[in-house]
């Protein structure tokens, strides 16, 4: 079964049609990438699973986006809930001014949690997950500000597991980074999804086509093409794509 | 025209002049071949380090704009096909002038009836217009032109059969002059080589263009 599926999908900020008639489905723990220029409409796609849209004033959504078989603009949905199961990272990293143990922690006593106990195993095994743990364990307490621009992003990737949603969505996550750092949350990314989905939106073509299983391509507010990620980069079916992917759109 | 895009276009450029050296190279071969020319053969020697030159500057570049630009889609089967049929006209290269050496280093009117019995200048035209041909398909990203290829290598290649068994039998007949013989069965193998060449270029430009792998499939 689809993961994640959006079926006739239209959203609009205002008059301004933002995304029309998109069709997708995603299968589950793979990786996929949405690119497109600036403006294309990738990034509002990307937040209509975890319904961060609905934050916005003046916006209208038509058809459904449907995950695990639900449409999570039905009425009747708990947002809190669904937010739960969909953790998101953004461009920059954005650590609470907490210690590096109350950010990964924060989750899940906002969920209620108050065992001690739990609370530091789920903060260690995230945190292990991430591949942080050698370079925090000494210093859990101390505030996540103190880490390197890397090692935060990879740290708001470790508070978004830390409620073990099923979903990851990312929206530039390493285009504040430098390439080392790039390459950890890469390969943080291909070790991830074997127990998440993960949607990523960037601007990087080589790290789509590194990271990613499938690559959607999005122009003006339409998913053009969507795609085997190794034949979108090799031999893409529509033009529009190519001319994209090799620089040359007009 | 962009930054990439005009890189590219020096790379097609300086291509297209190894592609028309090596080209001429074979060629000449072929006219210092059918007059047994060793002005001429000695020619096309010294040209060879020319071609090895342009071997070396196309490799570099294509490694160059594979790190730099990272190119993908079509952008990145050119470049790879590009690195493939350099290696190609290289050898092509060394054809040439394997058998300038072969011109220079027979002075004996036995080769020139064996040559002529055999039809290895026949062949070698052959071999040197699917080059020519082979050239234009690139030049003018002509799939199908490229794919006619295929058919006028056979041609090439049965011509070399016949020549085979028809020296084998002269060998029979005359054994005293073996090693003249195998010397002009290693000379057909050379053309059919250069004919093999263009095939193989030919199949490259098919997957640049078109994105298809036909190598070691029916064509």
């Amino acid at each position: 079964m689809n993961k994640l599926e959006s079926k006739q999908v239209n959203f609009y900020y205002g008059s301004s049609h933002a995304l029309k008639d998109i069709n997708l489905a995603i299968e589950a723990n793979t990786v996929t990438a949405l690119i497109g220029p600036s403006g294309c409409g990738k990034s509002t796609y990307l937040r209509l699973f975890n319904r961060m849209n609905d934050l916005i004033s003046d916006t209208r959504l038509t058809g459904e986006v449907i995950i695990d078989g639900v449409n999570i603009y039905k009425k009747g949905i708990n947002v809190d809930n669904l937010r739960k199961m969909t953790g998101m990272v953004f461009q920059k990293p954005n650590p609470f001014p907490k210690s590096i143990f109350e950010n990964v922690a924060y989750g899940l006593r906002v969920n209620g949690i108050t065992d001690k106990k739990f609370i530091e195993e789920r903060v260690e095994t995230t945190i292990k997950q991430v591949v942080l743990w050698d370079e925090v364990k000494d210093k859990l307490k101390k505030s996540a500000f103190e880490l390197s621009g890397g090692q935060q992003q990879r740290l708001c990737i470790a508070r978004a597991m830390a409620i073990q949603p099923s979903v990851i969505l990312m929206d530039e996550p390493t285009s504040a980074l430098d390439p080392i750092s790039t390459s950890k949350v890469e390969e943080l990314i291909h070790e991830l999804k074997t127990k998440y989905t993960i949607v990523i939106v960037t601007h990087n073509m080589q790290q789509a086509a590194r990271v990613s299983d499938h690559t959607a391509f999005f122009y003006l507010g339409e998913l053009v093409e969507y795609g085997v990620t190794k034949q979108i980069f090799t031999n893409p079916n529509v033009e529009r794509t190519q001319n994209y992917i090799t620089g040359r759109f007009g | 025209m962009n930054h990439f895009e005009s890189e590219l276009e020096g790379l097609k450029k300086d291509f297209i002049k190894m592609w028309e050296l090596v080209a001429l190279q074979l060629k000449s071969s072929l006219n210092a071949l059918a007059s047994m020319d060793h002005e001429k053969a000695q020619q096309i020697i010294i040209t060879e380090m020319e071609v090895n030159d342009l071997d070396l500057k196309i490799s570099k570049n294509c490694e160059n704009i594979i790190a730099l630009y990272n190119p993908v889609a079509v952008d990145l089967r050119f470049v790879l096909a590009l690195i493939k049929i350099n290696t190609y006209l290289e050898k092509v290269g060394d054809i040439a002038s394997k058998i300038s050496k072969f011109v220079i280093k027979s002075g004996d009117p036995f080769y020139n009836d064996l040559i002529n019995k055999t039809q290895t200048l026949a062949m070698f035209e052959e071999a040197c217009d699917l080059l020519y041909d082979v050239m234009e398909a690139f030049k003018t990203n002509d799939a199908q032109k490229a794919r006619d290829i295929f058919k006028r290598d056979e041609f090439i290649n049965e011509i070399n059969k016949t020549a085979f068994i028809s020296i084998i039998n002269s060998i029979k007949e005359n054994p005293d002059n073996i090693e003249k013989y195998l010397k002009v069965i290693a000379l057909n193998r050379r053309v059919e080589k250069a004919g093999d060449m263009s095939k193989l270029i030919a199949e490259e430009i098919i997957f640049y263009i078109e994105a298809k792998v036909i190598r070691h499939r029916g064509k």
